[in-house]
C-alpha cells in the first residue's frame, strides 16, 4: 500500500511539474510574441542579433549541410545504383536538403550555437541581477532582451536555411559529377526540372518556425535560471536539448501539415 | 455657502506598505508589512540575513507580486494601476543593487547612460555628458568613462552603480547593501556619497544593510525587520535609548538574545 501510494504521489508530482513548465512556458511565449509586436523596438539590439544569428552562424550552416549534401548524393546512389535508378540521384539530393536536411541540420546547429549562447547570457544577466536593473530603469526586459532575439530568429533561420539550400544541392552536385561521373549538363537539368516551389517554402517555414524555437527556449531558461554559475549551466543544457528535442518533433508535425499523405 | 476653515491637506507618503504578505512555497518572508517613507526622508531597514530586506524593496519596485496587501506610491495603489501607469511611476525611482548588477556589455559611461538614451532618446553625445558629469558627482574621472564594468574594482563598480541610478535624477533612490564587501574606509567614502547625492538631488531614500556603521550615517529614521514585521522604528538617536531587546542585540551585534540563529553545534 505504503509503496504504492509513493509511486503515486510520484507520477503526480512529475504530472504537475510538467503542466507547471508548459504554463510558465506558454505564458513566457505569449509574453514574448505581445512585446514583439508592440512598440518600443530596441532596433539596434535587432541589428546585433541579426548579425550574430545570421552572419556569424553562416559558416557552421554551410559545412553542415554541404556535407550533408555530398553525403546524400553518395548513399542514394549506392542504393539506387541497385535499381539502375542513378538518374534519381539529382531529385533526391534536392527534395531531401531542401525539405529535411538544411532546415533540420541548420536548426540543430544554432541550436548549439546561438540558443546556448543566449541561455548562459540571459542567465548571467539574471543571476547578477542585470535583467531586474533593466526593470528599475524603466526598460522593460521582454523588449530589450528577449523580442529582438526571437525576431531576430525567426528572420534570420529561413535565410540562412536558403542558403544552405544552396550550398547542399551543390554538394550533391559536386559528388555526383565529380565522383559519380555524372554529365554536369543533365544534374543540373534534373536539378531545375524537380524543383518544386514547394519544397523551398515548407523547408524555409520550418526554418522560421525552429528560429522561434530556439530563440524562446534560449530566452526562456536563460531567464527562469537562478542560483549562481550551476544554475546558468543547468539553464544553458535546457535550452539546448530541449529546443534540439522540439525542433525534432516540430519537424515531424509540420511535415505532416505540408505533405499530408 | 459658509468658509468653516481650511481643512489641512493630508500628507500622502511617498510610499506605504500596508499588511504586505509574501511567501516562496512554505516561507512566509513577509508577514504583514506596515512600512510608509515620507517624502524626502531618509529611511534605513535594517535586519539579519534572510529577513526580507530585499524581497521589501523587489516587491515596492514590482520585481515581486506581494500576495496580499497594499503598497501605495505618491497614494496610488500599485496593484490598481495599468501596466503603463506602473512604469511611469516607476520612472521616478533609481536602484543602487548589492552587486552593482552593471551591465557587462556595455561601457561604463553607456551603462551610467542607459536610461537616458533608451527612455528620453537623447543623442548620445548630450548622453555621454551628463554621464560623465554624473561620474565626476561619484568621484569617478573621465579615464572610467570608457572601459568595461568587469575592469573596475568593487567599489568603483558601486559609485558606477551609483551614479547610474542617480543620472535621471530619481525622486526616489533605493540602496540595496551599499556597503557589502567593501573595506571600511570604502565603505564611508560609498556611506557619504550616498548622503550627499541624496541631499543634492532632495530625493526620498529607502536603504537595506546589515552595517549598523552605514546605517547611522544615511538614516533619517531606522527601521528593524525581524521575521517579515517591522517590529521597531525611530530616529538614530531613539535608537541608542530603545530598550526593544532585538534591536538592542542587532546594534550590539551579540550572539545571545531573543533573535536566535539556527547553527547546528558539532556534538
Amino acid at each position: 500500500m505504503r509503496i504504492e501510494l509513493t509511486f503515486i504521489n510520484k507520477l503526480g508530482r512529475v504530472v504537475l511539474n510538467f503542466f507547471e513548465a508548459a504554463g510558465k512556458l506558454g505564458i513566457f511565449c505569449g509574453e514574448t510574441v505581445y512585446h514583439c509586436v508592440t512598440p518600443p523596438f530596441y532596433l539596434k539590439s535587432l541589428g546585433r542579433q541579426l548579425i550574430e544569428i545570421g552572419f556569424y552562424s553562416l559558416p557552421v550552416v554551410a559545412l553542415t549541410t554541404l556535407f550533408s549534401g555530398m553525403v546524400i548524393a553518395l548513399q542514394t546512389y549506392t542504393g539506387f545504383a541497385q535499381l539502375s535508378a542513378e538518374g534519381a540521384v539529382a531529385m533526391v539530393v534536392l527534395v531531401a536538403v531542401t525539405r529535411e536536411l538544411a532546415p533540420v541540420m541548420a536548426g540543430l546547429m544554432v541550436a548549439g550555437r546561438i540558443g546556448a549562447a543566449m541561455a548562459a547570457e540571459i542567465g548571467t544577466m539574471r543571476v547578477t541581477e542585470q535583467i531586474d536593473a533593466l526593470s528599475t530603469l524603466s526598460v522593460n526586459p521582454f523588449k530589450y532582451l528577449i523580442a529582438p532575439r526571437v525576431l531576430a530568429g525567426v528572420l534570420m533561420l529561413p535565410v540562412l536555411v536558403f542558403i544552405g539550400d544552396i550550398i547542399g544541392i551543390c554538394g550533391g552536385y559536386m559528388i555526383g559529377v565529380y565522383k559519380l561521373d555524372f554529365n554536369a549538363t543533365t544534374y543540373l537539368m534534373n536539378t531545375w526540372q524537380y524543383l518544386k516551389p514547394m519544397d523551398i517554402i515548407s523547408g524555409l517555414t520550418k526554418a522560421a518556425v525552429f528560429g522561434f524555437i530556439i530563440t524562446l527556449l534560449g530566452c526562456y531558461n536563460g531567464f527562469q535560471s537562478k542560483g549562481g554559475a550551476q544554475g546558468v549551466g543547468q539553464a544553458t543544457t535546457n535550452a539546448v536539448v530541449s529546443a534540439s528535442i522540439l525542433i525534432l518533433i516540430f519537424n515531424y508535425i509540420l511535415t505532416e501539415i505540408f505533405f499530408n499523405v | 455657502m459658509a468658509f468653516f476653515g481650511r481643512k489641512e491637506k493630508p500628507v500622502v507618503p511617498k510610499i506605504r506598505m500596508e499588511k504586505v504578505c509574501k511567501a516562496f512555497g512554505k516561507k512566509h518572508v513577509l508577514q504583514d508589512l506596515d512600512l510608509t517613507v515620507n517624502t524626502g526622508e531618509s529611511l534605513v531597514i535594517i535586519g539579519g540575513s534572510g529577513t526580507g530586506k530585499s524581497v521589501t524593496l523587489k516587491c515596492i519596485l514590482g520585481l515581486l507580486k506581494a500576495d496580499s496587501g497594499q503598497i501605495e506610491i505618491d497614494g496610488q495603489d500599485m496593484a490598481k494601476l495599468s501596466r503603463r501607469e506602473r512604469e511611469k511611476v516607476l520612472t521616478q525611482f533609481g536602484m543602487l543593487f548589492q552587486n552593482a548588477a552593471l551591465f557587462d556589455s556595455l561601457t561604463v559611461w553607456e551603462n551610467v547612460a542607459f536610461s537616458l538614451i533608451q527612455n528620453k532618446k537623447m543623442n548620445r553625445k548630450e548622453a555621454r555628458k551628463i554621464a560623465v558629469k554624473k561620474l565626476a558627482q561619484v568621484g569617478l574621472g573621465r579615464d572610467v568613462a570608457d572601459v568595461y564594468p568587469a575592469d573596475l574594482s568593487g567599489g568603483m563598480r558601486k559609485r558606477v552603480g551609483l551614479a547610474r541610478a542617480i543620472a535621471t535624477d530619481p525622486a526616489v533612490i533605493f540602496f540595496d547593501e551599499p556597503t557589502t564587501g567593501l573595506d571600511p574606509i570604502m565603505s564611508d567614502v560609498i556611506n557619504e556619497l550616498i548622503v550627499k547625492t541624496v541631499k543634492e538631488l532632495g530625493a526620498t531614500a529607502l536603504t537595506i544593510t546589515h552595517d549598523m556603521n552605514s546605517a547611522r550615517k544615511i538614516a533619517d529614521r531606522i527601521a528593524m525587520l525581524y521575521e517579515g514585521k517591522i517590529i521597531w522604528i525611530g530616529t538614530v538617536k531613539e535608537l541608542d535609548k530603545t530598550k526593544n531587546p532585538y534591536v538592542r542585540q542587532f546594534v550590539a551585534g551579540s550572539a545571545s538574545g531573543p533573535i536566535q540563529m539556527e547553527v547546528k553545534v558539532p556534538q
